[in-house]
Order: structure tokens, then sequence, then C-alpha cells
């Protein structure tokens, strides 16, 4: 841990002042919604990131097997398919990354021994997979109305190897980032609900990307609060 | 989650509107619904709806060894899945038997009608062909998938292109999109299936059935035809029995329909090759309805990042000095090991059966180390020490009663590591944590 934080700390002085989370990478690509586009499930939502595309939808409350019946709060269940072949573990590992972060919001004592089930299609990946799921999914959750405590979003970062940070990278940038990073956070005080992060990189780092992300769900709420106004205008 | 059954009154009302020649969305008797076709950004990539319909289908490639029968052909695989998004009844992983028919049938349309030159997928004879998948994911449920599926399909694959190779001797280059332009596949036709559903044991006829009139009908007939004409597969299910007029009817009818749906899909793909040539927009955040009151759309939003590293060094400063990481592995026996600070693991909380015997291991554990420091009177503190303890499984009958009295308290012991968790109490050692639990 200290090694990588003497290199950063090594890399942060020999480029100087440059370094900094600055310049064109700082921006989030265009943002796109559609609620309620599904006819069968109880909320629908497609949001689009740049190219990058996910599809959600979401059954519930509804009636719930006996087995996973849980006698004081609703059930909640995310199915994440993948667009080529069958979903393996990565789709599993994604799927209890956003079903953790949906449980941390939906109150689920209101529907007690019902289930929620929220089912992800990715329809194309450029990069901020995760964070597209996660934000297609709160998007179908509030068309559906199930009940939040708050409205969550995913952001991703990515760090350079000269220690860059980029906010919502695209598939080529992750893929030569040192470390991406994904962070959920709530609307209500931007608290971390969800992180998980692959690579390399030094506390300091870890501060400033999540202080970034903070910075980057604001535009996103806005964006949320902006698309629900325009859906519930009476004009 | 069960399929909502059909009531008896909705099932005599849908049959008598048909009767009365009027169907629910207001459609004539030969009327198809709307079909819109859009395109993603990489190729072979598409979403097809049929009036509320919708199936997204995209085709990928591989380079893979032939089959031996068959040496010289590149290899067509289909799969049609039904998400459990397309409707509540569909279960993930589930092959259920509407699925195997689907999939069948989809095969028998694409594959054995040889719509795609399979010998120009060769690679090297014999050791080299290209494997073209077709993956087709039922979004939305309204009836009539099988007419969908297969537009989806040949529609993704006269939209892909697959890298182009070169054969030198024996080595193959693969080159990527940059290098050289991709090439499309060969198609020789493009066959579609049309169904037709018949009620009162085929007394009536519809085209197109949606989710409400497939589940009044009483038979289903499949036309896959091309737009020369050809019937590539007909199917008819349901058990009626079909006059020869009434099927030589229904493949005039499809004739018809196939015309007019390879037009809308050539139209809809040379528009798409319009517009990536002219590097205009394309994909499906262009294929949205901006007037739509449930549609919204942002364009690149700057973030300001100026502050960031102010913050994060607050954040740090302001923080607790972390504490002594346990970097020496713990050897509990020969094999089992710990590193890190020993709090519990809660993942796979739900698959019990495999956690009983950890847990059963660890308050086992744990009593033996209370029995120690009982027997001494010693305080046994840190992690050190541990090591020299002796751990020794037990396997009489005494220590098996030991075992099963603490069941009560493993449950308290589970939720208190959770809520320490919570509270991020790092200075505590948890080898003492755990001795206490047991004394309680």
């Amino acid at each position: 841990m200290e090694g990588v934080m003497l290199a950063d700390a090594k890399i942060r002085a020999e480029t100087g002042t440059e370094s900094g989370p600055r310049g064109p990478g700082c921006s989030l690509r265009h943002f796109a919604c559609e609620q309620n586009l599904l006819s069968r499930p109880d909320g629908s939502a497609s949001f689009m990131q740049g190219d990058t595309s996910v599809l959600a939808g979401v059954y519930g409350p509804a009636e719930v097997k006996v087995s996973k019946e849980i006698f004081n709060k609703a059930t909640l269940e995310v199915i994440l398919r993948p667009k080529i072949g069958l979903p393996g573990v990565a789709e599993k590992s994604r799927e209890r990354l956003i079903r953790n972060t949906c449980e941390a919001v939906v109150l689920g004592a209101l529907h007690p021994r019902t289930s929620i089930t929220v089912v992800l299609q990715v329809v194309s990946d450029a990069g901020s997979l995760l964070a597209c799921c996660l934000n297609a999914a709160c998007m179908a959750l509030v068309d559906a109305g199930v009940p939040m405590r708050a409205l969550f979003c995913g952001v991703t970062c990515a760090l350079d190897s000269d220690g860059t940070l980029v906010l919502d990278p695209t598939a080529k940038q992750e893929k030569e980032a040192r470390a991406v990073l994904t962070f959920a956070l709530d609307s209500v005080e931007r608290k971390l609900l969800m992180s998980t992060t692959k690579g390399l990189y030094s506390d300091a780092e870890l501060q400033q990307c999540l202080a970034a992300a903070q910075a980057a769900s604001q535009h996103v709420f806005h964006f949320y609060r902006e698309s629900l106004q325009r859906r519930y205008s009476k004009s | 989650m069960k399929e909502t059954p059909l009531s008896n009154c909705e099932r005599r009302f849908l049959l008598r509107a048909i009767e009365e020649k009027k169907r629910l969305d207001g459609r004539q008797t030969y009327d198809y619904r709307n079909i819109k076709i859009s395109f993603g950004t990489d190729y072979g990539c598409c979403i097809v709806e049929l009036g509320k319909t919708r199936v997204l289908g995209q085709v990928s490639c591989e380079l893979v060894s032939p089959k031996l029968n068959r040496a010289t052909e590149g290899i067509l695989f289909f799969n049609l899945e039904l998400s459990q998004m397309a409707a509540p009844a569909f279960e993930p992983g589930r092959q259920s038997d509407l699925l195997v028919k689907l999939n069948r049938l989809l095969e028998r349309c694409l594959r054995n009608s040889k719509c795609i030159d399979t010998e120009s997928l060769c690679v090297v004879a014999g050791e080299k062909v290209w494997q073209i998948r077709v993956d087709l994911h039922l979004l939305n449920h309204d009836g009539n998938i099988i007419d969908a599926a297969s537009i989806a399909a040949i529609v993704a694959l006269s939209h892909f292109r697959r890298p182009d190779v070169s054969v030198q001797g024996d080595e193959v280059t693969l080159y990527t999109h940059e290098e050289r332009d991709p090439v499309p596949l060969s198609i020789h036709h493009m066959p579609i299936c049309v169904s037709f559903a018949f009620f009162q044991q085929g007394t009536y006829l519809l085209v197109d059935p949606n989710e409400r009139e497939e589940r009044v009908m009483d038979g289903l007939l499949v036309i896959a035809m091309n737009k020369h004409r050809e019937i590539c597969t007909i199917q008819s299910s349901g058990g009626i029995m079909l006059l020869k007029d009434q099927v030589l009817r229904c493949s005039k009818i499809a004739g018809v329909k196939v015309a007019e749906i390879t037009e809308l899909i050539q139209k809809a793909l040379e528009n798409d090759q319009k517009v990536r040539k002219e590097g205009g927009k394309f994909g499906f955040a262009e294929s949205i309805a901006n007037q739509r009151i449930t549609a919204f759309k942002m364009e690149k939003a700057p973030v300001d990042t100026s502050d960031v590293e102010e913050k994060a060094e607050e954040i740090i400063a302001e923080a607790e000095p972390p504490s002594e990481v346990v970097s020496k592995p713990v050897l509990w026996t020969p094999g089992t090991a710990q590193i890190g600070e020993g709090i519990e693991n809660s993942w796979g909380d739900l698959e019990d059966s495999g956690k009983e015997d950890e847990d059963e291991g660890g308050s086992d554990d744990a009593i033996m180390l209370d029995s120690i420091k009982m027997d001494t009177g010693l305080e046994v503190s840190g992690i050190g020490s541990q090591e020299d303890a002796p751990i020794v499984l037990s396997d009489s009958e005494e220590e098996e009663i030991i075992i099963l009295e603490p069941d009560k308290n493993l449950k308290k012991i589970r939720t208190q590591t959770i809520s320490a968790k919570q509270e991020k109490a790092p200075t505590k050692k948890p080898v003492k944590k755990r001795k206490k639990r047991a004394v309680n």
C-alpha cells in the first residue's frame, strides 16, 4: 500500500501541476432516458450514457415464491442479462452489487412477503456499464412506483497511468486505465451506498474519485429531476 | 411469478369480437401491427418492435474449427431467450416448451433455408471457419414472438459485418475494424415468418395475433417465406385440421406481407448505412422520439472537479489513522490460514447449508479458547499466542453436546459481528471479541 502511494507521489511530482483531475476527461457523456416503454413490466426504463445503453424492467410488489419469502420485508431480486451468451460470474457479481444498492434505498418493510424483481438487459456496452445499470434500475423503480428512501445513481471514475481522473469513461478509457472505481450515491445526503474498484490506487486518489463522483452525481440527479418534471408536467 | 389467468368472460368477449370481425386494437383481419426497426452503434445489433412486442438481436462471430463432416462450412447458431422482463411468467434459465419450439422454428426458418452462404464463412478448410452466433432477447411479450424474432434475426444478420481475414500459406491474419473495412455476410434471401391464428376450429383467421388473441386461439399456422414467394418453413400447431384452400389462402397472404416487410427492412438498412457513411449520429439514442414526455435527453455535461484534491486531503487529514493491519497470515490448522481482521464474511448468507459447518467449527474453537482461559487463568492476548494454542478437532460425545448448546448464542454472535462491522471498531481484536461472546 505504501509503495503504491510513494510511487504515486513520485508520478505527481514529475508531472507537476498538470496531474490534477482537470481537462476534457471530467465531463459526463450525453445522457438519455426513456421511461415506461415496455407494456408488460410494472415499470421500465431505458438509460443511455453515451453509447452505453441498458434497459430495465421492474415487477413488483408482486407474489413471491414461498422459498424466497421474507416475513417482514419485500424480497428484492436483480437479474442482469448480458447481450451475448449466458450470464456468468461477472453478471452474478454485478447483480449482487446492484441488489445491495437497491436494498439500501427501497423501503421493503412497507411490502412484506412480496417480491420486487428488477430485470436489466445490456443493450450496448461502451464503458461505465455498472453505473448505467444502476441508473436504469433507479429510473425503472421510480417508474414502477416502488417506495424508496432516496434515489440513487451510479458514477464510474477511471484513473489513468499518470493519475488523471476521468469521469464516465468509455470502454477504451476503461481498458487503458490503471484503476476503475464505481460508486453508488444516494440523492438525499450524497452518501456512498456501494463502491467497487478494480486496479491500484492510493487512499488519496480514492477520496478524490469519491469527491468527483459526488460532484458528478449532482448532474445525474438534476437529470433525473428534469426528466421526471417533464414527465409529470401538465402541458 | 405466475401468469394471470384469462377469465371466462374475457375469453368469451374476445371470441365474440373475433366472430364479429373486430379486433381490440382496431386492426382488420389481415393487418399487421406497426414494425419499427432501430439499430445500435455496433454492427449486427438491432431492436425490432412489432406493435408492443420487442426483440433485441445481436450477432457475433468467432473463429472455430469446423464440424468434422462439414469441413468447408461455417457454423450458424441461433439462441432466442425469453427474458423475465418480457413477461413475469418466464423464468430465467429454464427451457420451457415454448422456448424450445420457438428456437427450433427459428433454426428451421433461417438455417435450413440456407439463406446465409455458409461456405463463404470458411477461412481454412477443415481448420478455421467463422461461427456466427445470433442472440435474440425478447424484451416485451405482446404476442407473435416468432415473427418479431425472425425479423430481428434477419435484420441483425444483414446489418452485421465480420472482421476481414487474409490467408497467406498457413498464416491467418485477422484485421481490426480500423485496419480494413469489415465485410458483410453474403445473404441469399430473407426468410420471414408470418403467423396466422385460427379460432373456432379454423372458421376464423387472424394475421399477427397479439397476446390476448394468442391465448384464446385454437391453432397457429406459421409460414416462413422470402420475397420470391418461396416457402422456407411451414408449421401448424395446436391440433386443428385445415383445408387445402385455407393453407393456400394463407400462403398468398404471407407472400404479400413478406414483400411489405422485406421492403421495410431494406429501407431501414439503407437509412442506417447512409447515416453511418455521412458520419451523422446513429445508435439507439437517436431512435428515441424527442417529443415524448417519457423521454428526456441531456447533452454532455462538464463536471467541475477542481476542488476534489482539496476535499480529499481534508477528509484524509480528518480521518483517524488506519488501524494496524495484520499482514502476517494466521495459521489456524495446516491448510487453513486467515488474513485480514477476522470479521465474519457476509457472503453466502442465503446459502446456509455450507455455512453451518463453518460456524460449528468457529464456535467450537471459541469454546476451546474459553476453556483454556479458565484452566490457566491467563489472559490470552494477541494473535501471536493464538498460534500456539493447540487446536483439537473434537470427536468425543462430550464435545458434541457443547457444540449444540451455544447454537442459540450463535445467532447473537452473527448479528453482533454485523453491527460491529457497521460501527467500524477496528481497534478491538477479533479474537478477543469471540471469547467474550462465548462466555456470554
